[in-house]
C-alpha cells in the first residue's frame, strides 16, 4: 500500500520528466509569453507573500496573545481559504471588488478604481489564498517565544518598536521565514482563484499556472516545460523548508 | 526619601498590599516565603504589572498613580533589573546583551559597546563577551545580567532572587561580587530573596512579605531580636508561639496556640488580640528523664532533626507546641540524642518575649 502511495505521487512527477521535451526547454522557457509570465508570478507571489506578512502579524500577534470575544471564530474565519475550493474564493473576491461587488462598486463610482482584470486582482487573489499560512506560521512562531524577554527588553529601555525589530523578530525568524516561503509558494501555484477573479490576461494576469493551463491546449510542450519549472521551485521550497520547519 | 511604594496588586490568585520607601545608597531586601507576591511587587514596581490601587515614586517622579491613571511604561522607568531566571537574549552574545540597553536609548553602537565592554571587564567577564547566553556558566551569566541591568546608569536597582539559580559552589563569590557592586552603586537597591542568610549579609533593612501582606519591616538585627511572626521566627531561627492569652495567675498567662500552649509572664501592657511570644532556642534545656525543678513549660516529644552547625547543634522536637532547640555538640554526645529519641524539654516562663501580634 505504501509502494501505491509513493507511486501516486512518483508517477505524475515521472510523467513529466519523460513528457518535458529537454531539447527544447530552453527555448520555450526563453519565449516572451513564458518570460512575461515568469516576471508576473514572480511579481505576483511576492507581493502577496509581504502583504500577506505584513497584515498577518498583527492578526496572528492578537490570536496568539489577545484575549476578546469571537476570537475562535477568527481564528476560523482565517483558515478557511485552506479549505475553500479556490475557484469558489474568486466569485467570493468578484463579490467583493468586482464592478458590481460590495467594496468594489463604491471604490469604482466614487475613485474610478476598478480592481478587476488588473495585476492587483491577481495579487488580491494570491494573498487570499497565501495569508493562512502566513497567519499560522507567525502565531506559531508568537506562541513560542518566551513574552517576558519582551519585558525584559522593555525594562531595559526598549520602545515597543525596538523591541519588535531587535527581540521578537530576530527570536521568531524561523518562523517568519516559513511564513514568507510557504505564502509565497503558495501564492506563485494559484490558479483557480486567479482565473476566476483576475481573468486570464498575458502580462496583466496571467501568471505560470495561468500560461500553463493555456499552453496545454495550444502548444502541450511549452506546458510540459513551464510545469517543470514550478516543480523545480517546488522541491527548492521543501529544500528550503527541510529540517528547520519541516522533520 | 527616594523611593516611595504603597501599592495594591490584585492578581487571580493572590492580592499584594506592601508600602515602605528606601533611600539613595540603601539595601533593602524583599524577604518572603515562595509564592508571597515578591515576583509580582518588583513587577509592579519595574511597570510590567499594572496596579489596583496606590503609587509608586521615585526621586519625586510619580511612576504609577492608580487613582489618576498615571503609568510610566517600563521603558521610561530609571530602574534595572536582574530577573530570577536573568532573561538574557539568547540571540545576542554576551556584550551584545550588555550594550542593548544603551542602544536601545540611542547611543551610537561603538561607544555602546565600548562601555559594555568595559562593565564586562569590571565584573571580570569580559573573556567571555562573545559567548552566547547558552554557553555561559551560571555565575558568568549572572555577572552578565547584572551588567545589563546596570549599564544605563539607573536610579533603582531591582534584583530578583539572584542567587538561586547558582549552584552552591558558585553563590560564596557571586555574592561577595554582588555585596561590592550593590555598594559601589548609588542609587536604591533592592534584592528580593527567601534566602535569610543572602538577605542578613546584603541588606540593611528588611521587608518581610507573607502571603501579599508585609509583616515586618526593619534591620536584620531588629527582625533577629523581635520577629513578629511564625515565618521571620523560623528565618531567624527562634521559636514563636502565635495565639490567645489567657490569665492563669498573678503574673502569669497561658499562650494557647493551635498546636499546644505554654506558659508565659503577663505582660505590662494592654493585651488585644493576638500576642507572639519568642523563645530562644539556646534558652530551652533538654532531659532524657522528667526533669525535676522550677521551669513552668515542661514538654515531650521525639526528636525530628539535628543539626550541627560549629560546635552547636539545633534539635527539633515533636512536642506540643513544636520546639527548636540548641544544645552544645558536647551535651549532644553525652545525652545520646538523634533522631527518634524521646526528650523531655524545659523552658522558664520567663524565657518568653511577649509582643501584640
Amino acid at each position: 500500500m505504501a509502494a501505491l502511495g509513493v507511486a501516486l505521487v512518483g508517477l505524475p512527477l515521472l510523467g513529466l520528466v519523460i513528457r518535458t521535451p529537454w531539447s527544447r526547454a530552453g527555448e520555450v522557457l526563453a519565449s516572451e509569453t513564458a518570460l512575461t509570465a515568469l516576471r508576473l508570478s514572480l511579481v505576483v507571489a511576492t507581493a502577496a507573500a509581504a502583504i500577506s506578512f505584513v497584515t498577518g502579524f498583527p492578526l496572528a500577534w492578537a490570536l496568539a496573545r489577545g484575549s476578546f470575544r469571537g476570537k475562535a471564530l477568527v481564528r476560523a474565519l482565517v483558515v478557511l481559504p485552506l479549505v475553500m475550493p479556490p475557484v469558489v474564493a474568486g466569485v467570493g473576491l468578484l463579490a467583493a471588488f468586482g464592478r458590481r461587488g460590495v467594496l468594489g462598486s463604491w471604490l469604482y463610482e466614487w475613485f474610478e478604481v476598478q480592481i478587476v482584470f488588473t495585476t492587483w486582482a491577481a495579487v488580491l487573489a494570491a494573498t487570499f489564498v497565501s495569508f493562512p499560512l502566513a497567519v499560522l506560521a507567525l502565531e506559531a512562531g508568537l506562541r513560542g517565544l518566551d513574552e517576558r524577554l519582551e519585558d525584559a527588553a522593555s525594562t531595559l529601555g526598549a520602545s515597543r518598536w525596538y523591541v519588535l525589530r531587535r527581540v521578537t523578530f530576530p527570536l521568531m525568524a524561523p518562523q517568519i521565514a516559513a511564513a514568507l516561503v510557504l505564502s509565497w509558494a503558495r501564492a506563485l501555484g494559484e490558479f483557480g482563484a486567479t482565473i476566476t477573479f483576475a481573468g486570464n490576461l498575458q502580462g496583466r494576469t496571467q501568471t505560470l499556472p495561468l500560461a500553463v493551463f493555456e499552453r496545454l491546449q495550444t502548444d502541450p510542450d511549452a506546458a510540459f516545460a513551464i510545469s517543470m519549472l514550478l516543480i523545480a521551485v517546488a522541491f527548492a521550497v521543501i529544500l528550503a523548508l527541510r529540517g528547520r520547519f519541516l522533520r | 526619601m527616594t523611593l516611595a511604594i504603597d501599592v495594591v496588586v490584585r492578581r487571580e490568585d493572590l492580592s499584594v498590599r506592601a508600602a515602605f520607601d528606601a533611600e539613595r545608597g540603601e539595601t533593602l531586601a524583599l524577604l518572603g516565603p515562595n509564592g508571597s507576591g515578591k515576583s509580582t511587587l518588583v513587577g509592579a514596581i519595574a511597570g510590567l504589572v499594572p496596579l489596583s490601587e496606590g503609587l509608586v515614586e521615585l526621586e519625586g517622579t510619580v511612576l504609577d498613580d492608580a487613582m489618576r491613571e498615571t503609568h510610566e511604561p517600563p521603558e521610561r522607568r530609571p530602574i534595572g533589573v536582574v530577573f530570577q531566571d536573568l532573561l538574557l537574549f539568547p540571540h545576542l552574545s554576551a556584550l551584545e546583551n550588555v550594550a542593548f540597553p544603551l542602544r536601545a536609548r540611542g547611543v551610537p553602537t561603538p561607544e555602546a559597546r565600548d562601555r559594555a565592554r568595559r562593565l564586562l571587564e569590571r565584573l571580570e567577564v569580559d573573556a567571555r563577551a562573545h559567548a552566547k547566553p547558552r554557553e555561559l556558566s551560571g555565575g558568568e551569566a549572572q555577572r552578565v545580567a547584572l551588567a545589563r541591568a546596570l549599564v544605563p546608569e539607573p536610579t533603582l536597582l531591582l534584583l530578583d532572587e539572584p542567587l538561586s539559580a547558582l549552584d552552591a559552589g558558585a553563590r560564596p563569590r557571586i555574592r561577595d561580587l554582588l555585596r561590592r557592586e550593590l555598594r559601589a552603586f548609588d542609587g536604591v537597591r533592592i534584592l528580593v530573596t527567601h534566602d535569610p542568610v543572602e538577605a542578613s549579609s546584603l541588606a540593611d533593612r528588611l521587608v518581610i512579605l507573607e502571603q501579599g501582606e508585609v509583616t515586618q519591616i526593619g534591620t536584620p538585627e531588629e527582625v533577629r531580636t523581635a520577629p513578629r511572626t511564625r515565618y521571620a521566627a523560623d528565618l531567624v531561627g527562634v521559636n514563636a508561639f502565635v495565639g490567645r492569652l489567657e490569665p492563669l495567675e498573678e503574673g502569669a498567662g497561658r499562650l494557647v496556640t493551635g498546636e499546644g500552649e505554654i506558659v508565659v509572664p503577663w505582660p505590662e501592657w494592654d493585651v488585644v488580640g493576638d500576642v507572639i511570644g519568642i523563645v530562644r532556642p539556646a534558652d530551652i534545656t533538654l532531659w532524657l528523664q522528667r526533669p525535676a525543678g522550677s521551669a513552668r513549660n515542661v514538654n515531650r516529644g521525639p526528636i525530628t532533626s539535628v543539626t550541627v552547625e560549629g560546635d552547636r547543634a539545633r534539635v527539633r522536637i515533636a512536642s506540643d507546641p513544636p520546639l527548636v532547640a540548641e544544645v552544645t555538640v558536647g551535651s549532644l554526645e553525652r545525652l545520646g540524642l538523634h533522631d527518634g529519641v524521646d526528650v523531655w524539654t524545659s523552658f522558664k516562663a520567663v524565657e518568653v518575649e511577649l509582643s501584640p501580634a
